[in-house]
């Protein structure tokens, strides 16, 4: 049989065209991320790890960012003087911009300008997990929404999915600007998206997150919401408690005692 | 493939324009490599608006792109002859404008070298991979349909039966790339000024009319540049098709206006505020806005009065005006207006880089590049045709002339 050259080049075409049909009906035939987890039942799950901040007792000495700094350092979070350029895992932000639905404008003392802290929810449904066109951001049964910096494509998807602005992206080599390099934990590369990971290295190690740990008053509560007697759970019980846009059914896992 | 000899032999106009495009490919790429080096934020974008101009400009010709169809449509499923000339140029346009999609969110992407890990990792719930396979999809339908036709032409014969089913398959298709593009902004729970249901359908309006009158004007230049003339009826045609696309294109608009204005929920009314009126002392993008709104209208007036739409002076500049506006709107607004201000209330400006205009021009410069080759393909063909026709009816004179 004799193959021309056009005969030829047809027939490595279809066979790319063929096996990239493979693999992507291999693809459709298995499940999302989330519906795995959910046919886990995350309830069921014996830890959902989630976190209490206590607005009351944080801030109680002015301008501390005592556990800004312990997340930085343990994680090599890169500093850049440009806003637009910065990463941030856990930062502050005004009270009424992140609650604007519980200002009465009558109340007494006002809560305007009260810096709150913030970090990735770790939402029951996380969009950010769902839009991610490579599976580098997945949940997993513990609750913690990972991301696989070695994965990622940096398509930013995701940061425009998180409704909560906890997302950023490597915009220039995060290295030069990192003042101290922790060898315990790995640098990212430019190009990549990265978030708070509720310290799951720390917790492999039975240690608690390091902005919990290094909380001088002790606001940041951490623990397991499956377990009914855990200290976040404890607090969930007695304080009023509300979280961030919770009508968009994300589900976040991290609550303010307000 | 794709009979790339017949575009290596031109004049000197021609080959000097490919120069001048090909210049410009170069400055672009050697800004790429820049941005490469150092990393995006080399570009306007930021932790707040994380994508730009080239989503934006990726979200804009994916509209040129599905607008094929609106010649593809007549002529195949409604055997409108008059489009006979203009569709293969119509199909040439989808192609390129495919093509100039994939390298915007080529050139927008962290770890480019990792972007097959799109196809390695096939994630079916997420909405991009759904533009990979229809994009991919389209181009692919629309090289096969292309280089088909064009083949039949050029050995005068009629296209094999089995391509007509694919080319009516490319008219759902068409629809179905921007309608998932669409989807990929209008799923987003955060993010109110794109969380509508109209959003695909204001992008199939937008791209019935800009596509469409970008065709004229390409049919216009290739009337005075080569002498091929798609026929005055095919322009009229499409003239019509661009007048009733912006027309329904502007109502989506004014029927999303009114539901989030009167509504005055504040969240949802803080993004047109922020692009029409300005918002909290930010108002860099309120007089391109406002350009865009005046391109429409002046575009509106020229192509209702049917006299003014035929007109060989003023159907082109309603064209530009449409093509324009249309750019300004989804090109500009569209994006940067979604991602400001943030959820967090933050207004963070977004001014493209010189870096970042020199990559998008070199992208436009790629598509100008594949257009010239396409179409200088294309007439080529159809001359060669043509002298055929007018060669064996001198042979039949001589021949009857001799007996």
């Amino acid at each position: 049989m004799k193959i021309t050259r056009k005969d030829f080049l047809r027939l490595s075409g279809l066979s790319f065209l063929a096996a990239g049909s493979m693999e992507a009906a291999r693809a459709i035939a298995g499940r999302s991320p989330s519906a795995k987890d959910s046919s886990e039942h995350p309830a069921k799950h014996p830890v959902q790890w989630g976190m209490v901040v206590d607005l009351r007792k944080c801030q109680k000495e002015k301008g501390c960012t005592a556990c800004i700094q312990a997340c930085d350092s343990a994680h090599n979070i890169p500093q850049f003087s440009d806003p637009k350029h910065q990463v941030k895992w856990i930062w502050t932000q005004p009270y009424e911009t992140v609650f604007p639905f519980i200002q009465n404008g009558y109340a007494e003392q006002s809560d305007a300008g009260i810096p709150v802290p913030l970090m990735c929810n770790h939402c029951a449904s996380p969009p950010c997990v769902h839009v991610c066109p490579t599976q580098a951001t997945w949940k997993r049964a513990d609750g913690i929404v990972m991301m696989d910096w070695h994965r990622c494509i940096g398509c930013r998807y995701c940061m425009a999915a998180c409704p909560y602005g906890s997302r950023s992206f490597n915009w220039f080599d995060p290295r030069p600007h990192i003042s101290h390099i922790n060898p315990d934990f790995p640098t990212r590369t430019r190009g990549v998206v990265e978030k708070c990971n509720f310290c799951e290295e720390r917790l492999a190690q039975g240690l608690r997150p390091a902005c919990v740990d290094a909380c001088p008053e002790k606001a940041l509560v951490f623990g397991n919401l499956a377990d009914p007697n855990s200290e976040p759970r404890q607090l969930l019980r007695k304080r009023f408690a509300v979280q961030r846009e919770p009508e968009l059914g994300t589900g976040p896992s991290v609550y303010y005692l307000v | 493939m794709f009979m790339f000899e017949k575009a290596i032999v031109g004049s000197r106009r021609y080959w000097i324009w490919l120069f001048c495009v090909l210049c410009v490919i170069a400055v672009g790429f050697v800004f790429y490599m820049y941005q490469l080096h150092v990393g995006l934020g080399v570009t306007g974008m930021s932790r707040n608006v994380s994508w730009g101009l080239y989503i934006a400009q990726f979200t804009f010709f994916v509209g040129i792109a599905a607008s094929a169809v609106m010649v593809v449509l007549p002529y195949y499923l409604h055997d409108y002859k008059q489009f006979g000339r203009v569709t293969i140029l119509g199909e040439f346009l989808a192609i390129t404008a495919v093509i100039m999609c994939m390298l915007f969110i080529y050139v927008d992407v962290g770890k480019p070298a990792r972007i097959f890990n799109m196809i390695l990792h096939p994630t079916p719930w997420s909405p991009m991979f759904w533009d990979m396979i229809s994009l991919g999809g389209y181009l692919f339908l629309n090289i096969v349909i292309t280089q088909v036709t064009l083949t039949a032409e050029r050995e005068e014969v009629a296209p094999p039966g089995w391509i007509k089913p694919v080319i009516i398959l490319s008219i759902p298709w068409a629809v179905s790339i921007h309608t998932v593009t669409a989807f990929l902004y209008a799923g987003l729970p955060g993010r109110s000024f794109w969380l509508t249901a109209i959003m695909a359908p204001r992008f199939l309006a937008g791209a019935f009319c800009s596509g469409p009158a970008l065709l004229i004007l390409f049919c216009l230049i290739l009337r005075k540049t080569t002498g091929f003339d798609a026929g005055q009826k095919a322009i009229d045609a499409l003239g019509v098709i661009v007048a009733y696309a912006m027309v329904i294109n502007v109502f989506f608009i004014v029927v999303e206006a009114f539901t989030v204005l009167y509504s005055r929920i504040p969240g949802d009314v803080a993004h047109l505020e922020y692009l029409y009126l300005g918002l909290d002392g930010n108002y860099h993008l309120v007089p391109w806005m406002w350009l865009s709104v005046l391109l429409a209208i002046v575009a509106l007036t020229l192509l209702l009065v049917p006299s003014w739409r035929r007109n060989r002076v003023l159907l082109p500049i309603a064209c530009v005006a449409v093509f324009l506006s249309l750019w300004l709107d989804k090109g500009l607004g569209l994006i940067v207006g979604g991602f400001t201000p943030s959820p967090l209330d933050t207004i963070t400006t977004y001014t493209p880089t010189l870096p970042e205009w020199s990559i998008v021009i070199g992208i436009w410069a790629v598509g100008a590049l594949m257009i010239t080759v396409f179409y200088k393909i294309a007439l080529a063909v159809h001359e060669e045709v043509g002298e055929e026709e007018v060669h064996q009816e001198d042979v039949l004179v001589a021949r009857t002339a001799s007996h």
